[in-house]
């Protein structure tokens, strides 16, 4: 019962977060030098569109008025027009988020499973020749700029051996009959594999650590002991009693690292003219497009409270050992 | 008595002394020689640097020297497309990195240890005040925030920064809080407290020297991120045009197809000197993890 109530304050409490990032960005595009109005109307929109604009969004009105019209359409997921597109910018991002989300979890499940076998066979290999010189390798992946792995790769696979398609989600003048017939095209993975890849190399690291110290820190523990005193072999110790209890402050990671990975997005969807959130986000601020800028920040910002959130309460629900005082 | 007969350290002395540098780490060794190397290549930049980064050079028959492999005409790693020297772009490329780097660990690590220090300590409504806006910055994607920012400022190398010291703060900040916590009911504090030092007087004496290596250790985690945070800003084309950094010169290698044109002594150096700068960050984190939390003996 306790769990249930700590649950609901977590929940309430990101609730509150989710309200004050809101609050900012409210504050940032209304703040902002210039025309407030800028931040919805653009000047050449007809003189109708312009005043059913701001009859919407209460232009006229006082801050606060506008602040509390302002949340009311966020309620109602009315995020405005996009000035460049035309159209409602609610729409745009809704046809972006699922090249996002499969990009994010591709790139998150290779990078898991990566991770955790070479975390996990690292930890076995303790203080081997192997352990000391994966351990800088994979700290050297964590420093590198996404977006420079993913240019060495282009110039690589794409320009020099000519194995993969340098950028986008189809070949040119393609079309299919659905969105399902295009993601589960041959073509199209091979427009995932270098973004995804990219993406992976640098996720990797995160997993692959946690595993490695959490099978440290299990190892010493009585019941491995206990395992392998029972005369189990290596490879039962090791797979069927330690990896299983390592595993789980991994997977909470997972969570976080989506929340993580989207932010990463950005850069690497640029290269790889990835028709993402990350990629309109940076088109919509390079060409002052307003409402789609701060709804694409916004969708970004909910994915990423969402997933502290879902790590939260993964890791109460996987872990009984924490508890809410 | 015999306290008075020894020499009393100096204060800079003192401050290096309760850094605690990691100097039996190799690794911790090796990022501070990385660093050292930079420092010293940022200073003397003008020296170093065989051309100005953003003149238009020519060949000796009056071409525009643009797209030299390394060696021809003797530029050490060949020229840009527009016709500059590509080694005085890394030279000075340094300089920004790094002042971007450590003014925005310094803000970082400052602000961080301003916020765990008064929560801790102070506790009650300041500690949930502060506590719930570390909360807030945590639901704040840092990158698209950088971007935003940079769309209403005006395109400056300090953008990174002040973007940093906005939402950064909030790691440093709640694990020297915790730190505090303990440090708090120490005797000695007690000690302070009971024979009427103020507030304020404890904090600086008896608990800020312990948390200073916490606080550079978490500095020197965000002169990576800071470099990380610029190069990205500046390769999607929202950096200063007018300074020369690692980022921008990944930004017009790509824009002017370095890719196609496979001049990989063009965008590979700045991409190796990044990870370099960025991975000393993280070995010199390495040594200090094992001196501060020797149980983790990792």
């Amino acid at each position: 019962m306790s769990h249930l109530k700590a649950m609901a304050s977590r929940a309430l409490q990101l609730a509150l977060v989710l309200w004050a990032v809101v609050t900012i960005l409210f504050l940032m595009f209304r703040l902002m030098p210039g025309n407030p109005m800028a931040a919805y109307i653009d000047p050449t929109f007809t003189v109708e569109q312009q005043e059913a604009l701001m009859a919407q969004f209460g232009l006229d009105k006082p801050l606060w008025e506008q602040y509390l019209i302002y949340l009311g359409n966020l309620l109602q997921g009315e995020l405005g027009q996009s000035f460049r597109y035309r159209e409602p910018v609610a729409e745009r991002l809704m046809t972006l988020l699922p090249n996002t989300l499969i990009l994010t979890f591709s790139s998150l499940i290779v990078a898991y499973t990566f991770g955790i076998l070479a975390g996990a066979y690292l930890a076995w290999r303790r203080g081997s020749v192997v352990e000391n010189t994966a351990i800088p390798l994979v700290l050297t992946t964590r420093a590198m700029p996404e977006f420079w792995l993913g240019m060495v790769l282009l110039a690589v696979f794409s320009f020099w051996l000519g194995w993969f398609p340098a950028g986008g989600t189809r070949p040119a003048g393609a079309s299919y009959d659905s969105l399902w017939a295009l993601y589960t095209s041959r073509e199209f993975l091979s427009y995932l594999a270098l973004p995804a890849l990219t993406l992976a190399i640098y996720s990797q690291g995160l997993p692959l650590l946690l595993m490695r110290s959490n099978m440290l820190d299990v190892m010493k523990e009585d019941f491995v002991t206990m395992a392998r005193i029972k005369g189990l072999s290596n490879w039962s110790v090791v797979v069927r009693h330690a990896a299983r209890n390592a595993l789980l402050p991994v997977m909470t990671s997972f969570a976080i690292a989506v929340g993580y990975q989207l932010q990463g997005n950005v850069v690497v969807e640029s290269v790889f003219s990835w028709p993402g959130l990350g990629r309109e986000l940076v088109n919509a601020v390079s060409a002052s497009d307003y409402p789609l800028a701060q709804g694409a920040f916004l969708m970004i910002a909910v994915v990423v409270i969402l997933m502290n959130l879902i790590a939260d309460l993964l890791y109460s629900l996987l872990d009984p050992r924490i508890s809410h005082a | 008595m015999l306290d008075t007969t020894l020499p009393r350290p100096g204060f800079v002395a003192r401050f290096f002394r309760s850094l605690r540098l990691p100097l039996n780490d190799p690794f911790a060794v090796a990022g501070l020689a990385i660093y050292a190397i930079f420092i010293l290549t940022a200073i003397f930049a003008d020296a170093i640097a065989p051309y100005d980064p953003t003149e238009i050079l020519y060949t000796p028959n009056y071409d525009l020297a643009a797209d030299l492999r390394p060696g021809e005409d003797g530029f050490i790693l060949g020229t840009t497309s527009l016709g500059r020297d590509i080694f005085s772009q890394i030279v000075y490329g340094t300089r920004s990195a790094l002042l971007i780097g450590l003014t925005a660990a310094f803000m970082v690590a400052l602000i961080g240890s301003i916020v765990g220090l008064v929560s801790g300590y102070f506790g009650g409504w300041v500690d949930a005040l502060l506590m719930r806006l570390a909360d807030v910055a945590f639901g704040i994607p840092f990158l698209p925030f950088v971007i935003v920012l940079a769309a209403f400022l005006e395109p400056s190398i300090w953008n990174v920064v002040i973007a940093m010291a906005l939402v950064l703060w909030r790691d440093t900040g709640r694990v020297i809080r915790s730190q505090v916590l303990t440090l708090r009911s120490r005797s000695y504090v007690d000690a302070a407290r009971v024979s009427g030092s103020s507030d304020f007087k404890i904090i600086l004496r008896h608990i800020a020297p312990n948390i200073l290596p916490l606080s550079f250790l978490y500095g020197s985690i965000a002169i990576g991120w800071a470099i990380l945070t610029e190069a990205s800003i500046s390769f999607l084309g929202f950096g200063d045009p007018q300074s020369i950094s690692w980022g921008y010169m990944l930004q017009d290698a790509f824009a002017s197809q370095a890719l196609a044109k496979q001049a990989y002594y063009w965008f590979v150096p700045p991409g190796v000197c990044i990870i370099l700068v960025v991975s000393a960050g993280f070995f010199i984190t390495r040594g200090y993890e094992n001196l501060l939390f020797p149980k983790l003996g990792r």
